[in-house]
């Protein structure tokens, strides 16, 4: 039958060994690894610009961006793709909360200056090209909305 | 109660009760705002009414696991607290910062970075106060009469805790990095040191409830933050494997996220055979639910239905919608809310001497808060599934799929409601205690 002291045993080295491995891990990912899988050389000024005004306004509080935030707002990785630049700079300059008059759903109407967009976009597109393993996955399918509203 | 320092314990019982009655009001707030009425969004827009649930979750659970570490740590030391002086100072700067930054993020202060969204500055002042109530914990060990096992378990998590603070206080260009390191904090905290706190209340709970010899449940103790350990650390890499980083993370985070249940497993199978195993002679059978409550329902909850969206291709899919969310809420309440609540339920009794458990309030407080949290992780799995298959398979646009799952947030608001109702009733029987009292003490 497992001892006291056996068990201490058992907790501690899983403990250290694990968490060995995990920062051997860690380490190859961050230092070996992740300028290359992220792009880091395309991370200019103005994309670390646009990504202090993510920070500070925390877009992640109703966004997700890498799958990650929260979940009242679209998904952003690939938002660049998706909607262009044009579409991402109206919604951030817009002086009124974006979506008011279409989906019902606002946004914080931030009335960001076109530099401020712009870095942000800047920013978007950075996120966009960063190996994701297959994040965001491509819908299996394609729909169109059928308007069944009678006139 | 036997130390007259143990009576510290009920301002920070106090003071988690009321910030938790909060974060059950900012729910409401985002509950109602995805069903549509946003009728706050020009003063608690949506992002403010996050980081504020979030956070508030964050600092009442440590305000309750400082609670019960002023508590548990005399008892088991043999000894009274290093300085009682401290520890209200502590808590009284630390209820200050925490109104500061609640308050900073209705006027758009903050950083956005999920759940440590508290701006810069206000950190290096938790960091502080963390380490007074370290200094204050560890001071009281060392002059204790004894060091337990349960003891320097819970000790060594709340240690483990204030230093895994650090890594996401680093600041990094690349957003990647950024995140890599900021799951440092989040996930070793809560899958992490933070199941070190709860194994060493548990423990302690189980030895003073169930009567089972010391050793017996210390022994297991060790095994089951063993088993935390084993598959927690490298189970981290479930939350790396979308953020830009080496395929490894799929294989490695998918295997050890999968035997994360085991620990929690582990957890309920160790509380329900120590109950059988005791005496079932101690009258308060309200912390006895509470704690087996707990390992039950933390199984379920951060075990099960974390394990139902953690493997890669599956996670490939639920990643960022509100499935997460089914999971996050359960399993906070499960392992760690209730484990609080377990915590309050014991020393209540003991701080002021007098006898309000075992009532039907109390069966109604443990029985409707946790049949209203089973509606909201419904309504939101619910959600959740339904995001899945319309926005992630089917292709429909994220704002339409929106609309489609509303009625699951009425669900939502509905079984809030009701969860809402048995925390009250616990709150109520909390108040009925009235405050602790030298009267308690009672002598070997």
């Amino acid at each position: 039958m497992l001892t006291k002291s056996q068990a201490k045993l058992f907790f501690l080295a899983g403990t250290i060994i694990f968490s060995l491995i995990f920062l051997a891990l860690s380490y190859d990912t961050t230092v070996n690894q992740l300028d290359e899988i992220t792009h880091a050389e395309n991370l200019s000024e103005e994309a670390i610009k646009g990504r202090i005004i993510w920070d500070e306004n925390n877009c992640m509080g109703c966004h997700t961006l890498l799958g990650e935030g929260a979940y009242y707002a679209p998904e952003l990785t690939k938002v660049v793709e998706r909607r262009g630049a044009g579409y991402i700079k109206g919604a951030l300059m817009s002086p009124t909360p974006w979506g008011e008059h279409t989906s019902g759903r606002k946004m914080v109407a931030y009335g960001f200056s076109e530099e401020e967009a712009n870095s942000l976009v800047a920013f978007f597109t950075w996120i966009g090209e960063i190996e994701t393993n297959g994040f965001p996955a491509k819908p299996a399918y394609e729909v169109e909305k059928i308007d069944t509203e009678v006139e | 109660m036997k130390f007259k320092t143990q009576k510290i314990a009920y301002w920070f019982f106090l003071s988690a009760l009321m910030l938790f009655s909060l974060q059950i009001i900012y729910g409401f707030i985002m509950g109602f705002a995805h069903m549509g009425m946003d009728g706050l969004h020009d003063y608690i827009p949506f992002n403010t009414a996050r980081a504020t649930h979030t956070n508030l979750l964050v600092v009442w659970l440590i305000l309750g696991f400082m609670g019960a570490a002023y508590y548990i740590i005399p008892e088991e030391s043999q000894t009274e607290l290093y300085s009682p002086k401290l520890a209200i100072i502590q808590l009284v700067a630390f209820l200050i910062v925490g109104v500061i930054a609640i308050g900073g993020f209705h006027f758009n202060w903050w950083e956005g970075r999920k759940f440590l969204e508290i701006p810069r500055p206000l950190d290096f002042l938790v960091v502080v106060d963390v380490l007074a109530f370290m200094f204050n914990i560890l001071m009281t060990l060392f002059k204790g009469k004894r060091q337990t096992t349960t003891a320097m378990v819970l000790t060594m998590g709340l240690l483990f805790m204030a230093l895994l603070y650090l890594p996401g206080m680093v600041w990094f260009d690349n957003h990647t990095l950024d995140s890599f390191y900021r799951w440092y904090v989040v996930h070793l905290w809560v899958e992490g040191v933070w199941e070190l706190i709860m194994g060493g209340i548990l423990a302690f709970l189980l030895i003073k409830i169930t009567g089972v010899d010391r050793e017996v449940i210390e022994k297991w103790l060790y095994v089951i933050v063993g088993l935390t350990f084993l598959s927690g650390i490298l189970g981290t890499g479930h939350h790396f494997y979308y953020i830009g980083v080496p395929s490894y993370w799929l294989w490695i985070g998918g295997i050890f996220s999968a035997l994360e249940p085991f620990a929690f497993l582990g957890m309920a199978l160790f509380a329900i055979n120590m109950y059988r195993k005791g005496e079932k002679k101690h009258p308060n059978k309200t912390a006895l639910q509470w704690t087996l409550g707990a390992a039950v329902v933390s199984f379920f909850g951060a075990g099960v239905l974390g394990a139902a969206h953690t493997l890669p291709g599956v996670n490939l899919y639920t990643h960022g919608t509100l499935v997460t969310a089914m999971h996050g809420h359960m399993a906070f309440w499960g392992a760690y809310a209730m484990i609080v609540f377990a915590m309050i339920a014991y020393a209540m009794p003991n701080l002021t001497g007098r006898k309000h458990y075992d009532t039907n309030i109390t069966r109604y407080a443990f029985w409707i808060s946790n049949v209203g949290m089973i509606g909201m992780t419904t309504a939101f799995g619910a959600a959740g599934i339904a995001q899945v298959y319309m926005e992630r398979i089917i292709g429909i646009e994220f704002m339409q799929t929106q609309v489609e799952i509303q009625s699951h947030f009425l669900v939502l608001v509905l079984s809030a409601t009701v969860f809402s109702i048995g925390i009250g009733l616990y709150i109520y029987n909390f108040f009925q205690y009235g405050q602790p009292t030298d009267e308690a003490l009672i002598k070997d």
